[in-house]
């Protein structure tokens, strides 16, 4: 496998990281919502998440030369071998600070993958032609809870605004460029997304100042994710996640 | 959130272009903005339809069961008014 090769392999493992972690997160709320239409709504965005797992990993798949599946890569790997950005990995928390990390998320998505659209590469630019229409729904739904949240009762106000205190340094991660990534850029093949981070900085300033909410000015980061450091978080989301095909090996429906 | 507090929306699914919207059910919502969203995802996960209406179910004027009587009932007897009541002249054969 060419360096390049096994380069693009790592950054479609990265985002099908990104979106099983957040997929799975949102998948807990299942059964958990605060009423039956919201239960409904967040399964439907984590189905979206971990079909958007499966493209990457199927994708990471064709490129693999031992064989390996989606399976392989969803349930075999350990933290350590994980990439995601951290936040995708952190517990719900309440409502508010699920819908948080939505926004911040989803605003995210939006301009990266709008980026991935347009890479040389044609299975990724057609993951992500996909990507941005789920995204752009998810992106509607969240602006509008916070919208809700924030502007709504007092108590609302501070839940939402203490998460995005909590989540704010999370988002340093969405920017950060490693070598190998920078290479792919390069090729036309990654998103730049350092590029992205102006955007994103304005799409949240838009929404939490109509959610009458204030921007964190703590300037504090956290990183790790894309280098496998995670939270004490992963390791249990993913002994729930893996449980089956760990217990069970190539057990199949 | 309390649902109880939530206004109930109907909610009108039109299955293919042509057809006419159907009712479908109906759902807890803040507004009807959110109600679409809600709407679309309760109804239309395995592609039911190309479009929605949502309608405050308060604001749907529907007849009463209780006035059946004099509402419907008097229809039932003036069978005058089906074409099948009355005989066609022999010229005009059938319609």
């Amino acid at each position: 496998m060419s360096d390049q090769t096994k380069a693009l392999q790592d950054y479609c493992i990265a985002l099908g990281d990104d979106s099983l972690t957040l997929g799975h997160r949102l998948s807990e709320w299942c059964s958990n919502g605060p009423f039956l239409e919201e239960d409904l709504a967040l399964t439907n965005v984590s189905l979206d998440f971990i079909g958007r797992a499966r493209m990457f990993y199927g994708y990471a798949a064709e490129l693999d030369d031992e064989g390996r599946s989606e399976d392989d890569f969803a349930y075999l790997r350990d933290c350590r071998e994980y990439r995601n950005f951290l936040i995708n990995e952190l517990p719900n928390g309440d409502f508010a600070f699920t819908m948080a990390r939505q926004l911040m998320v989803d605003t995210y998505d939006m301009g990266f993958f709008e980026g991935l659209a347009k890479s040389s590469d044609p299975t990724l630019a057609a993951i992500a032609a996909k990507a941005i229409k789920e995204s752009r729904y998810h992106l509607r739904r969240s602006q509008d809870w916070i919208i809700r949240l924030g502007d709504g009762t007092a108590e609302s106000h501070e839940r939402t605004q203490n998460a995005f205190n909590e989540l704010w340094a999370y988002s340093a991660e969405f920017f950060e460029t490693s070598v190998a990534e920078q290479q792919l850029v390069d090729a036309g093949i990654a998103v730049d997304r350092t590029a992205l981070k102006d955007d994103w900085m304005t799409g949240m300033q838009t929404i939490l100042k109509q959610a009458t909410l204030d921007i964190p000015t703590h300037d504090w980061a956290i990183g790790g994710g894309r280098d496998g450091q995670h939270t004490e978080h992963l390791g249990f989301l993913l002994a729930e996640l893996q449980f089956l095909q760990r217990a069970y090996p190539g057990q199949q429906w | 959130m309390n649902q109880q507090n939530l206004p109930l929306f109907e909610v009108f699914i039109r299955s293919n272009r042509g057809l006419d919207h159907r009712h479908v059910g109906s759902l807890h919502a803040e507004d009807p903005a959110q109600a679409m969203d809600y709407a679309r995802d309760v109804y239309l996960r395995r592609s039911e339809g190309v479009s929605i209406w949502v309608v405050r179910s308060s604001d749907i004027t529907a007849s009463q069961e209780s006035d059946v009587e004099s509402f419907l009932d008097p229809m039932d007897d003036k069978p005058y008014r089906h074409a099948t009541h009355y005989k066609l002249p022999k010229e005009v054969d059938n319609m």
